[in-house]
């Protein structure tokens, strides 16, 4: 694969924007003439691909999919999250049938990760206008660094600020493979599509990006920023949590907007002092 | 204990009373583990059968509080309990902590 364009790539700022949220979307990013054939391709479906196809690979079959993913948007993202020739893990049609009658609970998927300087993105693609009624993908805003395993956030029925996805014809949103998230109840009478991939990076994640605004203080106000449904003390680890991501694929590990990290790691050497300099010991010495 | 017939509403002939009361349960996630914080998250289980309440369905809370709850007549019946964090896992984020469970007892015959 080649290179995308440097003016493809993320900014600093939309890594800190991934890196607290969990999620950067992509608005009407795949061009209409796409769109209209996607329904086609996609209830045609998407020939397998074993787990950990390089991405320069995995699609020979699959003429539309080579274009989504190379389109210089989508390759500049893909390239700045996960690297170059990131491998396929797996991917997936989803449909939403009209009037379906049923919701996804709240999920991650997969098992609990946890890895603290690697991640892996999926791909998820809306051909089509999606309308809350639609009832589009679900997620919850930086929810992907807390370790809970797959369905078992399945009793949260709403949280307060979760994205209720509506969206233009051919958006494309990347998600944290950590977010919880979930399909929701389509109450339209048309039926809802969306194809996703997940890739596994096969490099270091770190400084894969358009780095030229690193240290903008747009990244700290993104990085900083909470969410209104973390509870008053955890959301404060959750800040500390992302402050040691970003500073893991920086390799900048001064980064500390607000001091958390740097203080809760501060270990002076101790010097006892001689006997003599120390006053309690003097003390007692004269009874 | 074997349940009686009046307990499950099991049909058992004519002139036996059944009992039509169903259990409604709400449950809140608050910021804080106190009953008045501020409400988070919130999920509604129907028990008459209702409504079918379910994921992704509302951006608005019920009650703004746990409080608000009890004052409007939901009876509370669990809280989480205070746990500290295990050593070595003080600044691991998880599920939510301040799960609140509340129900309304609902006559389905009226």
């Amino acid at each position: 694969m080649t290179h995308p364009h440097r003016k493809n790539l993320l900014t600093s700022v939309q890594m800190a924007h991934f890196v607290a949220t969990g999620a950067l979307r992509m608005d009407a990013v795949v061009p209409d003439e796409m769109n209209q054939q996607a329904i086609d391709v996609l209830q045609a479906g998407i020939p397998g691909v074993p787990y950990g196809t390089p991405l320069s690979e995995a699609f020979a079959g699959s003429e539309f999919v080579q274009r989504l993913v190379q389109l210089p948007e989508v390759a500049g993202a893909i390239h700045s999250l996960v690297g170059p020739e990131p491998t396929v893990d797996h991917h997936a049609v989803h449909i939403r049938k009209a009037n379906e009658g049923e919701a996804q609970n709240l999920h991650g998927d997969a098992i609990i990760d946890v890895r603290e300087d690697a991640f892996d993105v999926q791909l998820m693609y809306y051909p089509q206008e999606v309308t809350l009624e639609m009832g589009g993908t679900l997620s919850v805003p930086g929810s992907h660094l807390r370790r809970t395993n797959e369905s078992d956030t399945g009793r949260y029925q709403n949280l307060l600020g979760q994205t209720r996805l509506t969206c233009p014809a051919g958006t494309v949103v990347f998600l944290h493979h950590g977010i919880w998230h979930g399909g929701r109840r389509n109450d339209s009478a048309i039926d809802r599509y969306m194809f996703k991939i997940r890739f596994n990076p096969t490099v270091r994640q770190v400084r894969l990006w358009n780095t030229e605004d690193l240290y903008d203080d747009a990244v700290a106000t993104e990085l900083k920023q909470t969410f209104p449904w973390y509870e008053n003390a955890t959301g404060r680890l959750e800040i500390y949590n992302r402050v040691k991501l970003w500073q893991a694929i920086t390799g900048d590990d001064t980064f500390d907007p607000d001091y958390w990290v740097t203080r809760v790691s501060n270990r002076p050497q101790r010097v006892v002092a001689q006997r003599s300099l120390n006053p309690h010991a003097a003390k007692k010495e004269m009874v | 204990m074997t349940a009686t017939a009046q307990d499950t509403g099991a049909a058992t002939g004519a002139g036996t009373p059944q009992t039509t009361v169903r259990q409604q349960v709400l449950v809140l996630y608050l910021a804080s583990s106190a009953l008045d914080s501020r409400t988070v998250g919130w999920s509604t289980y129907d028990g008459t059968g209702g409504t079918s309440p379910t994921t992704g369905d509302s951006d608005v809370p019920p009650y703004a509080s746990g409080l608000d709850a009890l004052k409007d007549g939901w009876r509370l019946f669990q809280a989480a309990q205070l746990l500290p964090p295990q050593h070595g896992h003080e600044y691991d984020v998880s599920f939510l902590k301040h799960e609140f469970f509340f129900e309304k007892l609902v006559d389905t015959a009226s």
